[in-house]
């Protein structure tokens, strides 16, 4: 069958009163940038509390399908059959083909739900229903009409052009990128942090990202895997701009001038500002971490206090209360499991301590950091000026 | 510094190659003339190696490289020889396409055994000869070790092995082997012999196995029936002439190559302990314990294995390469796959250095220039990257 519209629906977005252009907009937009790569000529068009695609002649419908269910912010996509012309015998025929096409004469419950919205039809939606349920029984011996529990739902909407349609395919929901802010994530090349980017960025937000690497402890591969991560959120997200951090002078001044032990704490103190540094630089209104209670010893409640003390912006923790399992399993969904558990190092294992402080006091861990002073101001501008940016997208 | 690795192709290989692919791209398999040209290259390029082994031109089998050798040699034998047993043995640091083909093996009903290695890298042939019982129809074991550069006397093992079971095949990895050492199959006992290209500066996707003429092998790859049914498949015709013009060059003047490569190992070896806390690998110690008294029949001439107190064998390798100096951790094969190193264990070294040592290795193409830089650049490294280390 050749669908020549699709109707996006979307849930949240819809209350936002004043503001729903915005949302609106930028869902438009989105939807708009994906299926621009399936074909040319696809129109995505705002209609009364939908989106409204009509399609090209020619395009790969499973192609499309794919790419709208990537996009944040929509909830249903409906393969649509257009009926240009609404009157009544037109319709019917119309319904007649869609239903014939679509299904066959072969044995099916059904229920015919109508809406008009062209208030002038001569015809009201609750006698539409009757009239086209009894238009479907006559031409389909095998049909028969469940209001209860119909197999098919069949959708007839009226406006100055009419469009029938049952199928619906659930979106992702969330809202779409670029209605709600900017955000700065820390990414590592472990499993939490793209899912947290991931998690952040459903909810309307645009990402950029700080990767720190420690050459030549961390190899040109560990970075890589880094930007794959990236590559693989941004068919979420978007464009990420991947701001790549050398911090292994950082590093070594840590381990020359602080007890050991303190070593991660201290190291992912000095992460943030950095990371805070260029989410300001970036007009960003939070920094997003994969951060998941007790998860390792930089994790404790007591550890993120030490490290949420650094920051003046929100930190976004959307994992916070996960479970290991319930973070691999969105990593599976999003296809980034497989690159993150590729066997590289990162700069936070290196020279991490057998027993790292699992309950530090943000007091002592002050009184450790002055010994930095003095020499750590120029290695964190150094590091600051010397970051590499990369732009990855899909 | 990485050219156990892979190696340059040279240009006289790169040039028949690129001639072949742009020009004389015929299918050896054609009636017509195009076909009969590209067909004439893959003759010539199996007299060549041919000739280097002394044996004849129909005992050699193009393939894709050194593990497709070692597979259809085990793997080929093992299952054309069924009937007559189901024991091979083989030893415990062999390359893992030698060990990953024997373990599958398993599958299929074969026993498969591992002899041991001395801290040398010496095979112990009395543990070896007690493997042997009349089940066995297969023993591999591989010329030169591709981590340690450790030689094996690969003349007496086969006699020894021959001696105790007459029918035994005998088949040799000599992947890090050909082109730097006279091979003689014929005269060595060999049976089965696995060679690469990329190792000898010919492209990567070439190799041989050297199959002796009465040697049964069930195919791997079937097909077009191409190599006389050995190897199905259209001929990768500019890899093969390419392998054919290196193996040429690979021995000739073949004592000059071998003594310029083995001078950058002795100096390399003598320089070596001016670098701190670093440890020489399978190579015999004289009694002052400097290591520049080297036998080229017990150590390869392009391989050094080095061990660095304190220092993480990835870390180095990161830090030689910001510096220009290319290096393998283990083998470059099986770097992806982090563990300690099968090869390292079974030479006895201490377990504190496993992760951290490092292989060097030359081709003709190195010089004295380039193994003085590199000594210099690890005597400044050395000293910074084994101040910091995991507590």
């Amino acid at each position: 069958m050749k669908y020549k519209a699709f109707l996006i629906k979307y849930a949240e977005i819809g209350i936002k009163g004043k503001n729903r252009y915005v949302f609106e907009d930028a869902l438009c937009d989105r939807v708009a940038e994906k299926l621009a790569k399936v074909a040319d000529g696809f129109e995505v068009v705002r209609e009364q509390g939908r989106l409204k695609v009509n399609c090209p002649d020619v395009y790969d419908y499973d192609e499309a399908i794919e790419q709208m269910k990537k996009v944040f912010g929509v909830y249903e996509i409906c393969p649509a059959y257009v009926i240009e012309d609404a009157s009544w015998d037109s319709l019917t025929k119309g319904v007649g083909e869609y239903v014939g096409e679509r299904y066959g004469n072969t044995p099916h419950t059904f229920k015919v739900e109508a809406r008009r919205s062209d208030k002038s039809y001569p015809i009201t939606s609750p006698q539409i229903c009757a009239d086209m349920g009894e238009y479907i029984l006559n031409n389909f011996s095998e049909f028969k009409v469940d209001v209860h529990n119909p197999e098919i739902l069949l959708y007839v909407e009226i406006r100055n052009y009419a469009y029938v349609y049952s199928d619906k395919v659930k979106g992702l929901g969330g809202m779409p990128v670029g209605a709600n802010g900017h955000a700065m994530l820390l990414l590592s090349g472990g499993i939490d942090s793209p899912v947290a980017g991931y998690m952040v960025s459903k909810r309307g937000v645009t990402i950029d990202a700080v990767y720190f690497h420690a050459p030549p402890y961390t190899s040109e591969r560990a970075k890589q895997k880094v930007v794959d991560l990236a590559k693989l959120i941004s068919v979420y997200t978007g464009p990420i701009k991947l701001h790549v951090v050398n911090f292994t002078d950082i590093q070594l001044a840590i381990i020359d001038k602080c007890p050991r032990d303190e070593l991660t704490i201290i190291m992912r103190r000095y992460m943030m500002r950095i990371a805070e540094h260029f989410a300001y630089e970036k007009k960003c209104q939070a920094l997003i971490t994969g951060e998941s209670i007790g998860q390792v010893a930089s994790q404790t409640p007591q550890s993120l206090i030490a490290t949420n003390a650094v920051c003046t912006l929100p930190v976004y923790r959307p994992l916070i209360a996960f479970d290991k399992q319930d973070i691999v399993d969105i990593a599976e969904k999003i296809n980034t499991y497989e690159t993150s558990i590729q066997p590289y190092e990162d700069c936070c294992t290196i020279f991490v301590a057998k027993h790292p402080v699992t309950k530090p006091y943000l007091n002592i861990i002050e009184r450790s950091e002055k010994k930095l002073t003095g020499t750590i101001e120029a290695l964190v501008e150094k590091a600051i000026n010397e970051t590499e940016i990369i732009e990855v997208s899909e | 510094m990485d050219n156990a690795a892979t190696t340059r192709v040279s240009e006289a290989a790169s040039e028949t190659a690129l001639k072949i692919m742009r020009e004389d791209y015929g299918n050896p398999s054609s009636k017509h003339i195009k076909g009969f040209e590209a067909e004439q290259y893959i003759k010539k390029s199996a007299e060549i190696i041919a000739n280097t082994l002394k044996c004849q031109p129909k005992e050699i089998i193009f393939t894709s490289g050194g593990t497709e050798s070692n597979n259809m040699a085990l793997c080929g034998a093992a299952l054309a020889m069924k009937r007559s047993g189901n024991k091979i043995i083989s030893s415990c640091f062999e390359h893992a396409s030698v060990y990953s083909p024997l373990i599958s093996l398993k599958d299929f009903d074969f026993n498969v055994e591992f002899a041991p290695v001395d801290e040398m890298g010496h095979i112990k042939l009395d543990g070896l000869l007690n493997m042997i019982d009349d089940q066995t129809t297969l023993v591999s074991i591989m010329y030169v070790n591709n981590e340690v550069g450790a030689v094996q006397n690969i003349a007496e093992i086969s006699k020894a092995v021959k001696a105790k079971k007459s029918d035994i095949v005998f088949h040799v990895d000599a992947i890090q082997a050909y082109g730097k050492y006279r091979i003689n199959p014929k005269k060595e006992g060999i049976d089965l012999l696995s060679v690469s290209g990329h190792k000898i500066h010919a492209p990567k996707g070439s190799g041989f196995l050297y199959a002796d003429e009465k040697i049964k092998l069930r195919p791997l790859i079937y097909g077009g029936g191409q190599q006389k049914n050995r190897r199905s498949g259209t001929e990768n015709v500019p890899a093969i002439a390419g392998l054919g013009e290196a193996s040429r060059e690979a021995y000739e003047d073949f004592d000059q190559k071998i003594v310029h490569i083995y001078s950058l190992k002795k100096h390399f070896s003598e320089r070596i302990h001016e670098v701190q806390g670093t440890h020489l690998n399978a190579i015999p110690k004289t009694i002052n314990g400097n290591s520049c008294d080297l036998d080229i029949n017990a150590t390869a001439p392009h391989i050094v294995s080095v061990s660095f107190d304190k220092i993480k064998a990835e870390v180095l390798l990161h830090a030689l390469e910001e510096k220009g100096v290319y290096v393998s951790s283990g083998s470059a094969c099986s770097s992806n796959h982090p563990g300690i190193s099968s090869t390292l264990q079974a030479i006895g070294v201490k377990k504190e250095l496993l992760d951290s040592t490092l292989r060097f290795s030359f081709s003709r193409y190195t010089t004295m220039d380039e193994i003085d830089y590199c000594i210099d650049v690890l005597k400044e490294l050395v000293p910074i990257y084994s101040k910091y280390t995991r507590k």
